[in-house]
């Protein structure tokens, strides 16, 4: 079974004035959708198009690196379009909250390490907060990479992922990386996260 | 003393001694003279320090080709935080070498050394590499290196294809190369800002040629389409200059 591009939860100027409409349309309609396409090649009659998107990160290594790249790309864009949402950011609750204050003591504390961990990746990848071992942590990944791979330096299950691909952002905040990754805080979707929590434990 | 000025005094010093070192060396040329005073060092008790090259022509320059609005946050935003970081990374560490002997050895170095010395020297020879082409004429390799491309890679056209290539594959930020080892030409690419001097790179050799395809150098006009900015940009490929390199290996 092929895999597919998902639909975007909201229309393509939702997340305005944080994220603009060009850049969403190009981003998931041009990017993810390349992944998509190129990853379905890349896996064509192997034992690959059996395997949940999850399953074929996880044994990455066995893999060429266009199935690492279109299939980091393919679950990466998946996660992340779902992990923003409009009228969204603020603070979290719940479980999610505790969890948060339980491992960087608290909000300010999380988002200024996911801003120092997608401001530090120099080139193109992503800054990740994941639960490994039951608790939270921040990392990031070059590419298209991802903390569920067998080869990333850091392993866990993600639960938020934050782009930091140039084409993430250029368009509107051109070299200034860190404007980007605050106007993020105002669209973070915690609800969704909050699931995402649940579902990793 | 703001900073601007104090950058351009260095600088300037820094030019005096490139063209007295460059006249004793018997050369004229000013591209040369230029390339010195980056890369020399300040006499005074102060640390060294890099200074942003001036580009060889307008930000509207390479119109149509490049607009104006990238060629200007490339040349005064990116390669200006690569040249500032650098100089931060080497602070306190009393530096007197050139850029090009620091990769060299940029193993031994912080990381940022690596990442930022690499976006200084690949900048640097990015803006020297390419020349105005306003009517987007038809722009074949010319001197020597046309014929050493012919003979290393069977034709032009062929060169073009696989150098092209080169850069279309490299995922994520990277640049597209054509350098020479032990004097033959070889085509590669590398990621994010390293470049075939480093001593750490998977490619190794001296320069000739370079294409950078990060997304900050083609996303305002050409979007995901790096395929079509690579197209285009052999038009702007400056020749006398890529013989100039080639003539030095």
């Amino acid at each position: 079974m092929a895999f597919e591009l998902p639909t975007l939860p909201y229309a393509h100027n939702a997340l305005e004035p944080h994220i603009d409409t060009k850049t969403m349309e190009i981003h998931h309609g041009k990017h993810h959708q390349a992944y998509v396409t190129n990853l379905n090649n890349a896996i064509a009659g192997s034992d690959a198009e059996k395997l949940s998107i999850e399953d074929i990160c996880k044994n990455i290594s066995k893999y060429p690196a266009p199935v690492r790249n279109n299939g980091g790309g393919h679950f990466n864009h998946s996660l992340f379009w779902k992990v923003m949402a409009p009228n969204a950011g603020g603070n979290p609750t719940g479980d999610l909250a505790a969890a948060i204050d339980s491992a960087f003591g608290s909000l300010d504390t999380l988002k200024t390490q996911l801003n120092t961990a997608g401001t530090t990746r120099f080139g193109s990848g992503w800054a990740w907060l994941i639960v490994q071992n039951g608790k939270l942590a921040v990392c990031s990944t070059p590419n298209q990479d991802n903390p569920l791979m067998d080869i990333a330096e850091v392993k866990g299950t993600p639960i938020l992922g934050i782009d930091v691909w140039e084409h993430a952002y250029y368009l509107h905040y051109q070299n200034r990386r860190p404007d980007y990754l605050a106007a993020f805080w105002n669209v973070v979707n915690w609800n969704q996260v909050a699931e995402n929590l649940k579902n990793a434990k | 003393m703001t900073n601007d000025r104090r950058g351009f005094l260095k600088k300037s010093a820094a030019f005096t001694l490139g063209a007295v070192a460059a006249q004793a060396l018997g050369s004229a040329n000013l591209n040369e003279l230029e390339h010195i005073s980056e890369s020399i060092q300040q006499l005074s008790a102060e640390a060294a320090i890099f200074t942003l090259p001036e580009l060889p022509y307008a930000y509207e320059a390479l119109e149509p080709i490049i607009d104006k609005q990238t060629m200007e946050i490339h040349h005064s935003r990116h390669h200006k935080a690569y040249v500032d970081n650098l100089n931060k990374a080497l602070d306190g560490k009393n530096n007197t070498r050139s850029i090009e002997d620091i990769l060299s050895t940029v193993s031994k170095e912080d990381k940022a050394v690596r990442n930022n010395g690499g976006g200084h020297y690949n900048h640097s020879l990015f803006w020297m590499l390419m020349k105005p082409n306003p009517e987007n004429k038809t722009n074949p390799a010319t001197g020597k290196i046309a014929e050493a491309i012919n003979s290393s890679f069977g034709s032009f056209d062929e060169f073009k294809k696989q150098f092209s290539e080169a850069g279309m594959k490299r995922f994520g930020s990277g640049w597209a190369w054509l350098y020479a080892e032990n004097k033959k030409l070889k085509i590669g690419s590398t990621p994010n800002q390293d470049n075939p001097l480093m001593d750490n790179a998977e490619i190794k050799g001296a320069p000739l040629l370079a294409l950078d395809v990060w997304e900050h150098a083609y996303y305002l006009k050409h979007q995901n389409k790096r395929a079509d900015y690579v197209n285009n940009w052999w038009a702007l490929v400056n020749w006398d200059k890529v013989n100039e390199f080639y003539e030095k290996v």
